[in-house]
């Protein structure tokens, strides 16, 4: 059921070795666009499941799910990125993410497709002035095999005003 | 030296040593002669000093340095205890405090040198130097007694050497070594306190001794000392060709070594000792007669001389010192992996049970299967408490700093008063009783602040004119019950009322139908908190809106009452358990939520027929009370079910006298929840106190009955 990245174990070797040249990211789609996630960030991703909702809460939070016995929020990025509703399908997936000091989020998807490792010199930071509106939640863009996918800032795409 | 690692420990300790010397200066302070206190306070500064030194923070060793010298002389009795230096010395504990906090928050004690403070200090002493102007001279004459005489006054027993008891042959060596021109010395020999090996220490000193002397005697007996069984010092005769100086510098030389005091032995006072001892202690020593024998000749006597000294050496400890807890430190995390596991546990029995109502169809196997239920019900029932039970610490260590701030308050202000306390050793939760500390301050602020009157009206009053303060801490059932009193002036609820007025927080006619205790209420409203106003005139309001969201935010209730003259009892009741709670579950449309227990009153099926409109809103008349009517599909923004039935389900409940009617669509039954928190992302729902997870996995969230009403 569960895909566990196991992110503590290998990565960090490689990732202290080669960080400056490459960065691995999970490649995810929302309608037609495909947006990448820093594998590091990510604890699991686990299959839909069912979600309870939480009231006066924004569109976007659709509530919580238990992992593993702990109560974890699990936000619709396509909400959170002014999509249309979701629509849960058989290769929807929650992405559980690991934040520097919070707690864990779930980022509800429409489907995880691959593990991209990317070079740095592929990625088009974003500038932080040109930030504005759901831009922001992105802060870079990298090219793979003539492909975009835009960067997710998880910083920003979790805190919330 | 990385000492990082030390940090959280040293932290802890000095938390614990400043404790003391607060509760032990406040102590001296009513009582500046007593010996005890005095050597419990330097004992106390003394580590202070050492810790803060190991950990590296200077300005902190410094500070505890000077304190430890004033100790030291009021020890000794060069210098009295005067309210002056008590003034001092608290304020040295307030900066010691800050240094804590500072190195808490950035593991760096700050920059501050609190020059003046040290300063005081030095006067404190120098002031004394005058003073013990014929002191002084005697003193630097007599240089080589004067470690023994300080030895004398701290433990206010001749020389320990002195009263070793000596067998003939032992006599006869040291009597022949004297003729023969050598020197008998006794040495008493101090480890530090920290010191972690002490017999390895002990050793080293033997050794140190021995390069330079021949040891005669040892108290207590060298298998003693090598087995640890001394408190912290140990006296040893020591035959040497050299001077005293060349046999102390020896011992001190061994690292960790506090203090060596040395003095040539008289065989005459020798004798005259020995004898003394001998004779009180002889019925003891004959009891106690330890079973280890030494390879000295001087075996049997010194092990009797050493069953002999301890007694007398160990009573006082015993006295005086204060009873310590012997705690263990646990890290939180580990406890909080032990309640997931408890956790875990509780929802494997929740799915046994809806398996069970489940299969209720076969009949066959089903007895044995509720006896498993059962049996597993009642291990996580046991598992439970007893990890709830690590969790619980004594409020004591929240309530033990209030004494002093009492005192301070009490110079402050101008006013006498006297604070009592009674069950400090009432258990609280962990992150209660953290968090409870600001709440009673506030409260007790309050009371010394406001609610005890100034002298002259307490004497007008015909009161006593030292106010009283009372903190009382009990358990009553499933909760922990704290009263702060006073005897004071009470509330003035017409001052509060026109205030109210005043502010506009109400309307004079809202105002008139208010009842005292709505009007007392007002106070916890925010808008009263802040207005320092208001204290002149009805002398209460800082911050007790503080006060009850803290409390409430422990799931707690604050109460006060009051009586105009008479004084006010402020009444904190907190549950005694966060973690899991008895909870009822309903359905509201298709969504499952908790209502915890503790607030439910009764539940009630009420027909469509009776629910009244006043002012728009559904009520009923339950037995003769209007309670209003809420509607949680409303509230929860849950799509209301298709068939409206004839009658509603209704769960009752209450908030101290307030009460209202929870509809809800369909009851599931009562069941024991673990409460998990819903995280920082989801905090602004605020009748949503957490989530719970059912016996399917699946999520239902915690109803806060209170934030509903």
């Amino acid at each position: 059921m569960e895909l566990s990245l196991n992110t503590a174990g290998n990565l960090p070797e490689e990732g202290v070795k080669r960080s400056s040249e490459t960065i691995q990211y999970i490649v995810i789609r929302l309608g037609q666009e495909q947006y990448g996630i820093d594998i590091r960030n990510i604890d699991t991703i686990i299959r839909m499941q069912h979600i309870t909702r939480v009231p006066k809460m924004p569109a976007y939070l659709k509530g919580v799910i238990n992992l593993r016995g702990v109560v974890i929020p699990v936000m619709s990025m396509r909400l959170r990125m002014d999509l249309a509703e979701d629509e849960v399908t058989k290769s929807t997936r929650i992405i559980v993410v690991k934040l520097d000091q919070d707690d864990n989020v779930g980022f509800l998807v429409d489907e995880v497709k691959e593990v991209v490792t990317l070079n740095v010199d592929d990625i088009e930071k974003i500038p932080d002035g040109s930030k504005d509106g759901k831009a922001s939640l992105i802060n870079g863009v990298g090219k793979h095999n003539g492909e975009l996918i835009s960067l997710f800032d998880l910083n920003a795409v979790s805190l919330d005003d | 030296m990385d000492v990082s690692q030390y940090l959280e420990i040293f932290l802890d300790e000095t938390k614990e040593h400043l404790q003391n010397l607060n509760t032990r200066i406040l102590e001296l302070e009513s009582d500046p002669e007593n010996a005890d206190t005095i050597n419990e306070i330097f004992r106390a500064a003394h580590s202070l000093k050492g810790m803060a030194g190991t950990m590296g923070y200077k300005r902190m060793q410094s500070l505890t340095h000077n304190m430890e010298n004033v100790f030291s002389e009021v020890r000794n009795g060069t210098i009295k205890v005067l309210p002056d230096m008590i003034d001092v010395l608290f304020q040295c504990l307030d900066a010691l405090e800050e240094y804590t906090n500072n190195i808490q928050s950035s593991a760096d004690e700050g920059t501050n040198d609190n020059e003046p403070l040290i300063k005081r200090l030095t006067d404190i002493l120098n002031g004394t130097g005058t003073d013990a102007g014929q002191a002084q001279p005697e003193k630097s004459e007599k240089k080589e007694e004067a470690p023994a005489k300080e030895e004398q006054q701290t433990s206010s027993e001749p020389n320990k050497w002195d009263a070793i008891k000596l067998d003939s042959s032992q006599r006869v060596v040291i009597q022949e070594a004297a003729n023969q021109g050598k020197n008998v010395y006794g040495i008493n020999v101090l480890v530090h306190e920290s010191c972690i090996l002490k017999a390895a220490r002990a050793f080293l000193v033997f050794k140190a001794v021995e390069e330079v002397g021949e040891i005669i005697v040892s108290d207590p007996s060298a298998q003693d000392v090598e087995d640890e069984k001394f408190d912290r010092d140990f006296t040893l005769i020591v035959i040497a060709d050299g001077p005293l100086e060349k046999v102390i510098k020896a011992a001190e030389n061994v690292s960790e070594i506090e203090k060596v005091t040395g003095a040539p032995l008289k065989l005459d006072a020798q004798e005259g000792g020995s004898d003394e001892g001998a004779e009180s202690k002889k019925p003891v020593s004959g009891a106690e007669r330890t079973p280890s024998q030494t390879a000295a000749p001087a075996a049997a006597s010194a092990a009797k001389t050493a069953a002999a000294a301890k007694p007398a050496e160990n009573r006082k400890p015993a006295a005086n010192k204060p009873v310590v807890n012997r705690t263990v430190r646990v890290d939180i995390e580990k406890l909080d992996a032990l309640m997931n596991l408890v956790s875990e546990l509780i929802i494997a029995k929740n799915s046994l049970v809806s398996a069970s109502s489940q299969g209720q169809g076969n009949t066959a196997d089903n007895s044995s299967f509720n006896e498993h239920i059962e049996y597993l019900a009642s291990v996580t029932t046991n598992l439970h408490e007893s990890v709830m039970k690590v969790r619980m610490v004594p409020i004591e260590s929240v309530v033990n700093k209030f004494p002093r701030m009492i005192r301070d308050l009490s110079k402050k202000l101008n006013k006498k008063m006297e604070l009592y306390m009674t069950g400090e050793e009432t258990e609280l939760d962990r992150t209660v009783v953290d968090e409870i500390g600001d709440p009673l301050m506030h409260l007790l602020r309050n009371s010394a602040d406001h609610g005890l009157e100034s002298a002259e009206v307490r004497a007008q009053r015909g009161k006593p004119e030292v106010g009283s303060i009372f903190l009382d801490a009990y358990q009553d059932g499933n909760n922990v019950v704290i009263e702060v009193r006073d005897d004071g002036n009470g509330i003035d609820v017409e001052a509060v009322r026109n205030k109210a007025i005043e502010r506009g927080t109400v309307t004079p006619e809202q105002a008139a139908n208010l009842s005292d205790k709505e009007v007392i209420d007002l106070l916890f409203l925010p808008s009263f908190s802040t207005a320092k106003e208001v204290t002149d005139v009805s002398g209460r309001g800082v911050g007790l809106d503080v006060v009850k969201s803290k409390i409430e935010s422990l799931s707690g209730e604050v109460e006060v009452k009051s009586k105009l003259g008479e004084g006010s009892v402020w009444t904190i009741r907190l549950p005694l358990t966060l973690a899991i709670i008895q909870a009822l579950m309903v359905v509201v449309g298709d969504e499952k939520y908790a209502i915890s227990l503790g607030s439910i009153q009764t539940l009630e099926d009420i027909p469509l027929s009776e629910i009244k409109l006043v002012q728009n809103k559904e009520v009923i008349n339950l037995r003769g009370t209007v309670i209003p009517l809420i509607r949680l599909n409303e509230v929860l923004d849950v799509p209301p079910r298709e068939t409206e039935n004839e009658s509603l389900i209704v769960v009752i409940v209450k908030k101290g006298d307030k009460m209202a009617g929870l509809v809800i669509d369909e009851l599931i039954g009562q069941q024991e929840i673990v409460i998990k928190s819903l995280g920082r992302y989801i905090k602004r729902c605020k009748f949503i106190s957490g989530a719970t997870i059912l016996g399917d996995g699946e999520i239902a969230l915690i109803l806060d009955a209170n934030a509903l009403i």
